[in-house]
């Protein structure tokens, strides 16, 4: 098992039965408490005994103190392995049980009728709720326009590395035109769609709706017709996003070494052609990893949606995230809301397993 | 005849050079436009907030921009915050909800960053170092599963966190929202710590163990100083990231545990409020991440450019 090791430990274990006991007691001790206190939980709600549980708080209690001893015990009978493993532990116990757990649940959840707000409980009715995604147009319409808004990074992209390459250039006050072409990136979503969406853009005196009117667009509003509104969102996003990429872009370009733009000037190769022919290729590692990034951030587009259009004119700007957000509000209904969701991940999945496997092989092809 | 060739230049630039010259002037002209122009791009939203903030109605109707010239700047949008020199001294209730929804952003963005930032620090060091084998995965399919966790969309979660926390009575309280922040920052820090660790070379902690030290002290005496750039990197990243969260705070909080974005938001939906208060309440929520980004405007590019660069 330390064959692989990095870093070789020479260690001598000197572990008494006791504490090997005790160990073992920890480990497998706790999840019988574990089990206990759940059971006791599961007899109260639907067993009809009363041992005076006001919420599943205890059974979450015997959780942690599960993932405590687990923790603790391997230390205990396994020695230096063990503290080895307590290195990983408990970032996996942590990932897994918030995320494994929940989306098992959410499985469960998919697949019936829930609202929260009535009386009646979770009801399972089987693949209705899938049934009624496949003909929900306002869902594929949302799924729609998360195809446009991802297609939007390309131009992202591009901005973005023009920028790089700008603040790569031998200028003076490089690190004031750093900090400002960050900010964007450190402004809350929600502060950039009032600031941004509710007040320069508002048709009468924002003043973008002023510089608009000068530029001769007779009646700046920009939320009322579907595709000026689809492309303010992806603007606003845009620019929130850019100094994101353009930062990585940046350090990439930074990782160059001189000499080989500099053999590519002694050979001849003049701005444009050393761009193309010697700085991308280098570059396209990194813009890869960026471009990917970016998209699983873009995949998440909600909060400037739910807060400036709310998903509006007639779902033009809806993303899936803020669909389900208004679908929750509106009916309450976590069953229907959970089908949409994972149905979404699904896709994720699939589409970026595809983009990770192309996006090596074609790394591979190219050295 | 002399006259002639002493006044004027012996030596000439050659048509060619300039030509470079006016090249290269033009060239500076074209990068120092465009810089300013993106400058103008990114600064001019938050200056016409922070503007706003201190104009009153018929400044706002006119645009005027430049203080003291076009417009008299007043205290009007933090005074209905109560945060003007006058109110400040004096009871409000605005500012109380105010400062309750600050305390609550920065408990829950402070801890959950903090506590993402041990746990995976941890986790990047342990995969970095050691062999790990769990059923079939190894340690490239540990890494993997904790920077898969990026692709997860928060929606994805959202509504099984909203019914198990209504079981777990954790709705609306500063815990509930910290797990689940610190679950979404945990593959970011992962991710930037791997790479720190990456570059520092074994040789160190093999040395402090030969001094004695267990594998825990070296960790904790030897290489948390070196990697710690790399760690305040991640912080702040996380910091950015779970201040400015919106979503799950949306869901799962309703009158206790609301974080400053959703009462930015539940403020802009109202159709009647004023636009210095608003304009005073934006800028209030980001002033704290404008001066963490003018001031360690360096861990946050080295933070991102951790990934970039292998």
């Amino acid at each position: 098992m330390s064959e692989g090791d990095l870093l070789h430990v020479v260690a001598t274990d000197n572990i008494g039965p006791t504490r090997r006991g005790i160990g073992l007691l920890m480990i497998w001790g706790s999840p019988v408490v574990l089990a206990l206190v759940a059971l006791a939980q599961v007899l109260q709600n639907w067993g009809g005994q009363d041992f005076g549980f006001t919420n599943w708080r205890p059974t979450l209690y015997a959780y942690v103190l599960y993932a405590v001893c687990l923790c603790w015990g391997q230390v205990l009978v396994k020695g230096e392995q063990g503290k080895r493993i307590l290195f990983v532990l408990p970032a996996a116990l942590f990932v897994v049980s918030l995320t494994v757990f929940p989306l098992l649940f959410g499985l469960i959840i998919a697949f019936s009728n829930w609202n929260l707000s009535s009386p009646d409980g979770r009801q399972f009715n089987g693949v209705d709720n899938l049934i009624q995604m496949w003909h929900d147009p306002f869902y594929w319409n949302a799924l729609t326009n998360m195809v446009w808004y991802v297609l939007a990074i390309l131009p992202e992209y591009v901005l973005a590395f023009g920028l790089a390459l700008m603040l790569n250039a031998e200028i003076r006050g490089r690190k004031f035109f750093r900090v400002a072409f960050l900010m964007p990136l450190m402004l809350s979503p929600v502060a950039v769609s009032w600031m941004i969406g509710k007040s320069m853009m508002e048709t009468r005196f924002g003043p973008l709706a002023t510089l608009m009117k000068h530029l001769g667009w007779e009646n700046p509003s920009f939320f009322s017709s579907p595709w000026v509104a689809k492309s303010t969102i992806m603007l606003m996003d845009a620019w929130t996003f850019i100094p994101f990429m353009m930062i990585m872009i940046l350090a990439g370009l930074q990782a160059i070494p001189k000499e080989l733009q500099e053999a590519a000037r002694v050979d001849g190769a003049t701005g444009w052609r050393a761009f193309w022919e010697v700085t991308f290729p280098l570059m396209l590692p990194v813009s890869i990893t960026s471009v990917l990034i970016r998209l699983i951030f873009k995949l998440k587009l909600a909060d400037i949606v739910i807060n400036v259009t709310s998903g509006g004119p007639g779902g033009a700007t809806d993303t899936v995230t803020s669909f389900i957000f208004r679908e929750y509000r509106d009916r309450s209904n976590v069953g229907y809301g959970t089908m949409l969701a994972m149905f979404y991940l699904v896709i994720i999945i699939v589409v970026m397993t595809g983009l990770m496997k192309l996006a090596d092989r074609y790394m591979k092809s190219s050295y | 005849m002399t006259t002639q060739a002493t006044s004027g230049q012996i030596f000439r630039d050659a048509p060619s050079d300039i030509l470079f010259r006016a090249k290269w002037w033009s060239g500076r002209v074209l990068i120092y436009g465009l810089l300013i122009l993106w400058a103008i791009v990114a600064l001019f939203p938050i200056y016409w907030t922070m503007s706003t903030s201190f104009k009153m109605a018929p400044d706002v109707m006119k645009g005027s921009l430049v203080p003291w010239w076009d417009f008299q700047p007043k205290w009007l949008g933090w005074k209905s915050l109560g945060l003007s020199p006058e109110t400040i001294t004096q009871p409000s209730t605005v500012r109380g909800e105010f400062l309750r929804r600050f305390y609550n952003s920065a408990i829950i963005s402070v801890s959950s960053s903090v506590l993402a930032v041990v746990l995976g620090s941890l986790a990047a060091y342990g995969l970095s170092r050691f062999s790990y084998k769990f059923l079939w995965m190894k340690n490239a399919d540990i890494s993997f599963f904790f920077l898969s966790q990026l692709i997860l969309p928060p929606v994805v979660l959202a509504l099984p966190f909203l019914v198990l926390y209504k079981e777990l009575a954790l709705l609306d309280t500063q815990i509930g929202l910290i797990i689940l922040y610190t679950l979404s920052v945990l593959p970011i820090v992962i991710w930037i710590m791997r790479d720190q660790f990456a570059g520092i070379p074994t040789e160190l902690e093999e040395a402090a163990m030969v001094d004695g030290q267990t594998i825990w002290g070296a960790y904790l005496t030897i290489i948390l100083p070196i990697a710690l750039p790399g760690m305040v990197a991640a912080l702040i990243l996380s910091l950015v990231l779970t201040w400015n969260e919106y979503f799950f705070a949306a869901l799962l909080t309703s009158t206790y545990a609301n974080t400053l974005p959703v009462m930015v938001a539940s403020q802009t939906g109202s159709q009647g409020i004023s636009w210095w208060s608003m304009a005073a309440l934006s800028f209030a929520a980001i002033l704290p991440l404008i001066i963490i980004g003018i001031g360690l405007e360096r861990f946050i590019i080295k933070g991102m450019a951790a990934g970039a660069v292998k």
